[in-house]
């Protein structure tokens, strides 16, 4: 019983030092992971560990947080996972309210202001960034450019959860009419599969 | 992420597209997922500190559901036609999300205007250097955030 709460204890104490390093982005999170998961803690092999982040990648959200909790749960269940979870989000949550506390507090100095009226371009940037990401891994033939195009404009009438779920109709019924024309389909990009060349560096994660 | 949450927060009136731009730079510069961050401020904005507990374990929860949900059986459908054509017309529609959001964006910080004035040239020219150093210098976001604030001090001052 009392081993049970150190293993759980060890695995939020893990993550909450694995927290800050996910600056950005999951990526940075990887090597150490590796180290303390599987050098350290010997809780993980290195092979798993890899399975984590390909695991990660696909399902929603931010790969800091879901590789955090698939490899609390790997270990330990739920209350693994729920303890890698928490682990790895209070010190950003700490750090996040800092500043932004800061900012609220100096957002009316002239300085402050004349800096965020430049570093608002350089959010759209950001996003923008974010988008060619995006689209390299979404665009892999002439229908998904339609979509991808059609879909901007229609955004401005439509909420975002409706569109997404028309998207996946639309890819349903695309993908049937063209086999039943008899087309080749490429529905994934090739490239993206190669998940790990991206694994350096990849930061419009979590946009 | 983004986009939907500055949809959500603009139909709630909790603030400004601008105010939510001034957000996410926060959320840059902090470490964790951009719009997880961005959610927690959000939260704190508008509701303190227990605004900031509650979106945390709202943003948060979903995953944790998700996570547990695709460790037991999603891994074995993930391969499926049927599943896979459905993630076919799904990622052009984020991403024309993401390219609606960044639209979005420019036009409330006066990015896009008909007259050309000295401040949407310029906030252009720190828009196209910004994407500069991340797509091809490979920058860190929150270099650019830091770096554009220091020329925003020079420029706009």
């Amino acid at each position: 019983m009392k081993e049970r709460w150190i293993l759980l204890f060890q695995l939020f104490w893990t993550f909450f030092k694995i927290g800050p390093a996910s600056f950005g982005g999951g990526f940075a999170m990887i090597p150490l992971i590796e180290k303390e998961v599987v050098e350290k803690r010997k809780w993980l092999k290195s092979e798993d560990v890899t399975d984590v982040f390909a695991l990660s990648q696909s399902v929603p959200g931010a790969i800091a947080i879901n590789s955090a909790t698939f490899i609390g749960q790997r270990i330990y269940g739920i209350k693994g996972a729920i303890a890698a979870m928490i682990g790895v989000s209070l010190p950003t949550f700490i750090i996040v309210l800092t500043l932004g506390t800061l900012y609220f507090f100096i957002q009316d100095n002239p300085k402050i202001e004349a800096a965020f009226v430049s570093i608002r371009a350089s959010i759209v940037a950001i996003i923008a960034y974010a988008a060619i990401k995006t689209a390299k891994t979404a665009i892999v033939d002439k229908s998904t450019l339609v979509l991808m195009v059609i879909g901007v404009p229609a955004l401005f009438f439509i909420h975002p959860v409706i569109a997404i779920l028309a998207g996946a109709l639309i890819g349903m019924i695309t993908i049937s009419i063209k086999r039943k024309l008899g087309y080749i389909i490429e529905m994934d990009n090739k490239e993206k599969m190669d998940y790990e060349n991206e694994l350096e560096y990849y930061m419009g994660e979590g946009i | 992420m983004i986009p939907v949450i500055e949809i959500e927060v603009s139909q709630h009136d909790w603030m400004t597209t601008q105010q939510f731009t001034d957000i996410i730079a926060i959320a840059g510069m902090s470490p964790g997922p951009i719009a997880a961050n961005s959610a927690i401020l959000v939260g704190y904005s508008t509701a303190g500190i227990y605004g900031a507990i509650v979106s945390a374990l709202g943003i948060l929860l979903p995953a944790i559901l998700l996570v547990i949900v695709v460790g037991t059986f999603f891994i074995k459908l993930h391969h499926l036609p049927v599943v896979r054509s459905m993630f076919y017309g799904l990622r052009p529609i984020v991403t024309s999300l993401v390219i609606y959001a960044s639209v979005s964006f420019a036009l409330s910080n006066n990015m896009i205007s008909k007259t050309l004035s000295w401040q949407t040239a310029s906030l252009l020219l720190v828009f196209g250097l910004s994407l500069f150093a991340l797509l091809k210098l490979r920058w860190h976001p929150a270099y650019v955030i830091i770096l554009s604030g220091l020329v925003g001090v020079v420029l706009y001052s």
